[in-house]
């Protein structure tokens, strides 16, 4: 880490301050996760705000990052319109880099995975195949096996997948965006 | 009048009658659709939560094809794929080194002028002045209205409704004869994209959503986002294992509602993929 440590990476990366909050709460009072989460939004803003080295670990390796569901409340009740979202995926993107997966995270991100794959490999998302590769990946075979077939019977499964026709372009997004 | 049509994933697969719905109604009010030929997956929440470049490069690709094909509006159906799109068009004007970049990458023009219709958007444009004419049965029920989040957040990008307690869904289910309640739950979180992941999460959080309704005594959920529909209708069974007790309240789409009202047929409407059975159809 840079002597400026990782606040001037946060600002230079997503534009944002973190600086600017002042600890008014009330993201963490609108946040639908809150309750699940290791830190609330306005405690990890805080940390960020100590530019400490281990605070900063500590929430790259959080499950905070990964519960976020991205509802943007917070953004959207902060008196200084800190994008705390924002701040998230860019939490998120971090701690892949770092390796520092939260364990109990790793079903979050391997569902994320899989719907990426699906959508690099057709173009659009096939239900069928995103759930396989998910099962794949965190051994939850067993997962909803009760609702496929009453899917299935509603005619919401469909089993061809849809595919885009420009796989070269498709590939070229998909290479340019690492 | 050329209106493209952006249907995305969902609208493809789960939630089906969504695509079905909204299909059947703008063919009732004579209004044709084009599907950008083409059209790929807007990357939802799994690109911005991995990969923040291929989160606008991927809706980037829909909004470009949208352009070269003149369809210089779009209706976006799915609240997710409307939100994604939005904030990406809004990136690309804020910024004009990644417009340039995103052009480059894509070899096509992005102009970062196309009109990105929600289905409300839509109704309001097109439909609603010619609801009350066309109702042939007054949809009397007691409803509330469901936003999500994706609808009215962020505001100073969709800049759509009043984000704590927008009014353009209850608007239009008073329109054909509803009686739309006031709740706590219209923007509050359904657990979005966990359905798979943590499920737990998903039972919780749409599981107050689900008891608000039915402690107001609503006959349904009126919805406009098909992860909302499915969080709140697919997942039922952990709903009502988390709130121990079974709940029997429907969650329909808007275009669901409104095309019975103006008599479009059942069939039509997808209304027999729905998990929860609206009990007062017939």
């Amino acid at each position: 880490m840079e002597k400026k440590g990782y606040l001037s990476e946060i600002k230079s990366n997503t534009g944002l301050n973190v600086n600017r909050c002042y600890q008014c709460g009330k993201c963490s009072a609108g946040c639908a996760v809150a309750e699940e989460m290791d830190y609330p939004p306005s405690r990890l803003m805080r940390m960020l705000q100590t530019n400490n080295k281990e605070n900063y670990g500590k929430i790259l390796a959080s499950e905070t990052i990964w519960l976020c569901v991205s509802c943007q409340n917070c953004l959207t009740r902060c008196p200084m319109e800190i994008d705390i979202p924002r701040l998230m995926d860019y939490l998120r993107e971090r701690a892949i880099k770092e390796k520092t997966i939260n364990k109990k995270s790793k079903n979050i991100l391997s569902f994320h995975k899989a719907f990426l794959d699906s959508v690099k490999y057709t173009g659009r998302l096939y239900e069928i195949g995103l759930v396989a590769d998910y099962k794949m990946r965190t051994f939850h075979v067993l997962q909803d096996m009760a609702i496929a077939p009453k899917m299935f019977a509603k005619g919401k499964l469909p089993i061809i997948p849809e595919n885009v026709k420009d796989k070269k372009q498709l590939h070229t997004i998909f290479k340019s965006s690492h | 009048m050329n209106i493209g049509f952006y249907p995305g994933c969902s609208l493809k697969g789960t939630s089906s009658e969504y695509a079905q719905s909204t299909l059947a109604l703008a063919k009732f009010f004579d209004i044709h659709f084009t599907e950008i030929r083409d059209w790929n997956c807007c990357g939802a929440t799994a690109a911005h939560n991995l990969n923040h470049e291929l989160s606008v490069a991927l809706p980037a690709r829909i909004l470009a094809l949208a352009e070269q094909q003149g369809l210089m509006e779009i209706v976006v159906p799915c609240a997710a794929c409307y939100n994604r799109l939005s904030v990406t068009q809004y990136a690309l004007n804020k910024d004009l080194v990644l417009k340039d970049r995103l052009s480059d990458t894509l070899q096509m023009p992005l102009s970062g002028n196309i009109r990105i219709l929600n289905v409300m958007q839509f109704i309001e444009k097109y439909i609603a002045g010619r609801i009350e004419e066309k109702i042939s049965k007054p949809f009397a029920h007691k409803v509330v209205c469901y936003y999500g989040c994706l609808l009215v957040r962020p505001y100073n990008i969709l800049r759509f409704d009043r984000l704590e307690d927008p009014q353009s869904m209850d608007a239009l289910m008073q329109k054909i004869g509803a009686t739309a309640l006031d709740w706590a739950y219209k923007t509050e979180c359904c657990g979005a994209g966990f359905s798979v992941s943590r499920t737990d999460v998903v039972a919780k959080l749409s599981g107050k959503i689900v008891k608000d309704a039915e402690d107001r005594e609503a006959e349904a959920i009126i919805v406009a986002c098909p992860m909302c529909q499915s969080n709140l209708d697919m997942r039922r069974p952990h709903i009502d294992s988390y709130l121990h007790t079974k709940t029997h309240i429907p969650v329909m789409y808007i275009t669901q509602a409104i095309g019975l009202a103006v008599g479009i047929k059942r069939e039509e409407l997808g209304l027999k993929k729905l998990f929860v059975a609206p009990a007062f159809v017939d």
